[in-house]
């Protein structure tokens, strides 16, 4: 395969330099690290690692008990392998489960106190934690900012929550938007009543590892007939070596309330593989509705399929009340080794759930996801749009599931999954699974796998564009059904990591 | 890695249950080695994904669940076609009641008589492309039945057959457990039409093995009888060689459970392979479990496969569809298609599907459907508005439904016999 660098060499006049500047356009821009200084908990895990964990987060003992029922659950399971990856074999006892800052030890009271390290650390991933910033996640943002639009950030620093922006504006609407530690110490009847309530502790394998050792996360209760006054965004960063990231997010949408949620991801470039393991639990009641939108980025490894993140995240959303809607939108293009299928069961009458979804691997990345719509209660409805981009050795499988139960009369779903290939080494697969107990529903799934068509490619060369602009410009075409269902600022990203995604992978 | 405890008794039950024929050189290493691939993958367990929709204990276990036989008052289905016609009675091949096997450009034998020699053409084939169907997915009944089958025919086709060959397996005591075995070569050329129909007995486990040589044809056409307690699981696994053809049609009336699996490789360049079926169950009668599960795999340039499957349920039937296109590495211009559709007539009915794609070559268009839905009211409406009375308008609705996989029989005749008795099997449903 031709790279940027060989193909850019080969024209005459093109200097040393604008070679790098390409070259280094292409590359994963936030493979850097924060030197910062660490504290570790011991490497491995058992069952002292878990109460460590829980008393560093200042845990009551319900809390310690809850995780190391989860971690004797954990001992029991195996890890799964029905999903078409190869995972390279985990030594769960090689891995560090906690990693903070030592600067984080005494909890900042505000974020004013925190470590301008960190803050750094955040400012040049593009997500300044300071209140007059407007945009989250966009660069350039600062440049032009959008009258009247503000994103609350949580941002989360290997195992902890570094702080959150816009508390006080937040908690002047009633939103609750904190750490998931600081939430088990506020607001332990929220935690307690509704945390594994969507996700249960034995869940699966990477699920109850998680209930285990979650270290960090964040917390959202949007109080009834609350329209959230703001985007609410978390940011996950690892920075430390060998160190699994473990994060925990419970959202909760009460009573006829609406919520729109970011979460964007990225871990410095290393050879070593490392663990990513999150569950994300939304609970929404009557009449309410939670926008979920991911930008995952995390580090994919190299070219040649070293390092990078394993993510094994199980993300469900539970419909409890009638009318309520979820809306889970993904743009996945990071990750060595991707497993996600947010889920949404559909539980209350009328309730709605969307899942949009735009998964692109390339060099050796894998990627198994997708999702599950359980449909329980009558006149649900469910959509599915999944846009699966395959480059380089890389992977791509859609998995899900549509389940129409039998008490759920007329119930509606329509799946469209489509597959791109680029290049003849890739692979890209769609396994679905159907199951429909009652005749007054209608399912319909659709799946097509094609390559970027030719005449388009043509078309736009003819008309000057190099061959990677046109085909970014060909597979923002593919992905637009999807980039659509993104809030804004995110859109823009995302429609640069697809192209960014790709570079290198066509020549 | 080891089999769960579960499996490997249930396989040991099972294999002790059964008895290997003695038989020639030839066929006792290819049943031997049959034994070995059951040991070694043991037998479905409900557990197992590719049974994930579908329970494999009554197809396992020693034991024949006992099925009424089923006695039609009308002529059989391929009656009225000129055909060279094959009778199994209970499993056992009956040379009275069948017709002289000769056939020109057709070599036709019966497995018991062949396997008696030490040497046979079909030593390449039998249990052969069976062995290949066995990854990247286990099909251990297939592997049981290449062990113990006694019966079925050895065709080998050298020219274009100038009638088809017609295997009726006719069912006559309660508890016949049967076991079926046919290998069909085509030659270079070849050309050749096989039709089937009958229960079988009240257990079928059916293989028949199909390669088609460059150029060759096959044309596969099968009615499943409308005895209400028969069971069957039945496979097919084809080798397609380049410009080669083969279409396989089945229908589906009745029965506890069935499970046809076809196994589908295209090795030639510009092969051709189309699989469909029609299913229609009513719980209403007894059980109707029906499982259509195909898996094609091209691994050669433009070839091309379809899979057409329509099921119509009522009264708490259930229908199965699991289906895979696999497209190898440099299969370039590949053209897959597979559609599975069902009619739920009421609310206790089911439909399972898992269609899957699995794509390693960039050049390829590969779609595939899944839907699944309650009849048309609308045009239950349109047809009533005219003075057509609900049950016949229904009944119309279903055929339409059905149509576009009978249309994947190629003979105008035989298609025409198998809508007809469609028809008459729905008239005399609403009595």
């Amino acid at each position: 395969m031709t790279s940027v660098e060989e193909k850019l060499d080969v024209r005459e006049g093109v200097d040393r330099e604008t070679v790098e500047t390409v070259r280094n356009m292409g590359a994963y821009k936030y493979g850097w690290q924060t030197d910062i200084e660490m504290e570790y908990a011991p490497k491995g895990i058992n069952e002292d690692i878990v109460r460590l964990i829980s008393e560093r987060n200042g845990e009551p003992e319900w809390m310690t008990d809850w995780r190391l029922a989860a971690f004797r659950r954990w001992q029991q399971m195996e890890q799964p392998d029905w999903a078409l990856l190869n995972v390279p074999a985990i030594d769960y006892q090689e891995q560090y489960y906690y990693a903070a800052p030592v600067s984080m030890h005494e909890k900042p009271k505000s974020l004013d106190d925190v470590d301008p390290k960190l803050l750094e650390t955040y400012e040049k991933l593009g997500i300044p934690l300071k209140e007059q910033m407007i945009l989250a996640g966009v660069e350039g943002a600062g440049e032009a900012p959008q009258e009247g639009r503000k994103v609350a950030v949580d941002a989360v620093f290997d195992s902890v929550s570094v702080g959150t922006t816009f508390k006080a504006e937040l908690a002047k609407a009633g939103v609750i938007f904190c750490s998931i530690s600081e939430a088990i110490r506020e607001h332990p009847e929220l935690v307690k009543k509704y945390l594994g309530s969507v996700v249960p502790q034995s869940d699966n394998f990477f699920a109850t590892l998680n209930s285990a050792v979650f270290s960090d996360g964040s917390f959202v209760y949007v109080p009834p007939g609350v329209r959230c006054p703001m985007e609410l965004s978390t940011y996950f960063r690892i920075n430390a070596e060998n160190t699994g990231q473990f994060e925990r997010t419970l959202i909760i949408a009460d009573k006829g309330s609406y919520v729109s949620y970011l979460e964007g991801c990225t871990a410095p470039q290393r050879d070593i593989a490392q663990l990513h393991a999150a569950v994300v639990e939304i609970v929404v009641l009557e009449d309410a509705e939670v926008k979920y939108s991911t930008v995952q980025n995390w580090y994919p490894g190299d070219e040649n399929g070293n390092g990078g993140i394993y993510n094994f995240v199980t993300k469900r959303a539970d419909c409890r009340g009638d009318r309520s809607k979820v809306m889970w939108t993904q743009v996945e293009t990071g990750s060595a080794i991707t497993w996600k299928y947010p889920s949404c069961v559909l539980r209350g009458d009328d309730s709605q759930g969307e899942f949009y979804s735009i998964a692109i691997t390339n060099n050796y990345q894998q990627a198994d996801t997708g999702t599950k719509m359980v449909h329980l209660g009558k006149n649900t409805r469910s959509r599915i749009v999944s846009k699966g981009i395959s480059a380089g050795h890389a992977q791509n499988t859609y998995r899900g599931l549509v389940s129409v139960h039998p008490r759920a009369k007329e119930a509606r779903n329509y799946t469209q999954c489509d597959s791109l290939l680029i290049g003849s080494t890739c692979g890209a697969h769609t396994v679905p699974y159907i199951e429909v107990k009652n005749n007054s529903s209608r399912v319909e799934h659709e799946a097509t796998t094609s390559k970027v068509d030719d005449d388009q490619l043509f078309y736009c060369r003819q008309r000057g564009m190099d061959e990677e602009e046109a085909v970014a410009l060909v597979v923002n075409g593919f992905c637009k059904d999807v980039l659509q269902a993104l809030p804004m600022e995110f859109a823009m990203e995302a429609q640069q990591l697809v192209a960014i995604s790709l570079e290198g992978s066509v020549g | 890695m080891g089999l769960p405890q579960q499996k490997l008794d249930a396989t040991e039950e099972r294999l002790a249950a059964i008895q290997v024929p003695e038989s020639g050189a030839w066929l006792s290493d290819a049943r031997q080695a049959a034994l070995g691939r059951v040991r070694s993958m043991g037998l479905p367990h409900a557990r197992d994904e590719y049974w994930k929709y579908t329970r494999p204990q009554t197809l396992v276990q020693p034991e024949v669940p006992h099925a009424k036989v089923f006695q039609a008052y009308e002529s059989a289905v391929f009656d009225d076609i000129e055909r060279l016609r094959m009778v199994f009675v209970d499993g056992v091949f009956d040379p009275e009641a069948s017709d002289d096997l000769t056939l020109s450009g057709v070599e036709i034998e019966p497995l018991h008589a062949a396997g008696a020699a030490d040497i046979h053409w079909a030593r390449d084939l039998y249990g052969v492309l069976e062995a290949r169907g066995q990854s990247p997915v286990e099909r251990s009944l297939a592997a049981l039945n290449t062990a113990c089958a006694n019966a079925g025919v050895l065709i080998r086709v050298t020219g274009k057959a100038d009638r088809p060959v017609n295997l009726t397996y006719l069912h006559q005591t309660e508890d016949a457990d049967v076991v079926i075995h046919n290998v069909v070569k085509v030659e270079e050329g070849g050309d050749l039409t096989l039709l089937e129909n009958g229960p079988g007995g009240a257990r079928l486990n059916k293989v028949m093995e199909v390669d088609v040589a460059d150029g060759g044809a096959f044309h596969h056409v099968r009615t499943q009888g409308r005895a209400h307690e028969r069971r069957a699981a039945t496979h097919v696994f084809a080798r397609l060689g380049r410009e080669s053809t083969f279409k396989s049609f089945t229908l589906t009336v009745n029965g506890a459970l069935t499970r046809n699996e076809a196994v589908i490789e295209l090795t030639g360049d510009d092969a051709v392979a189309h699989v469909a079926g029609a299913a229609l169950g009513d719980g209403a009668s007894g059980d109707f479990h029906h499982d259509d599960t195909v898996f094609i795999t091209h691994d050669a340039v433009n070839c091309e496969s379809r899979q057409v499957f329509k099921k119509v349920l009522r009264n708490g039937a259930v229908g199965v569809f699991q289906g895979k296109i696999l497209v190898k590495d440099g299969a370039q211009k590949t053209d897959g298609y597979q559609i599975s559709q069902s009619l739920l007539l009421d609310d206790d009915s089911q439909f399972l599907a898992k269609p899957e794609l699995e794509i390693y070559a960039d050049d390829v268009a590969c779609s595939h459907g899944s839907t699944s839905g309650a009849i048309d009211e609308e045009g239950l409406f349109y047809l009533r508005s005219r003075g057509v009375p609900r049950e016949i308008a229904t009944d119309l609705m279903v055929v339409a439904f059905v149509a576009e996989a009978i249309d994947e029989i190629e003979d105008e005749a035989i298609a025409a016999d198998v809508l007809s008795r469609l028809q008459a099997w729905l008239e005399r449903r609403r009595g």
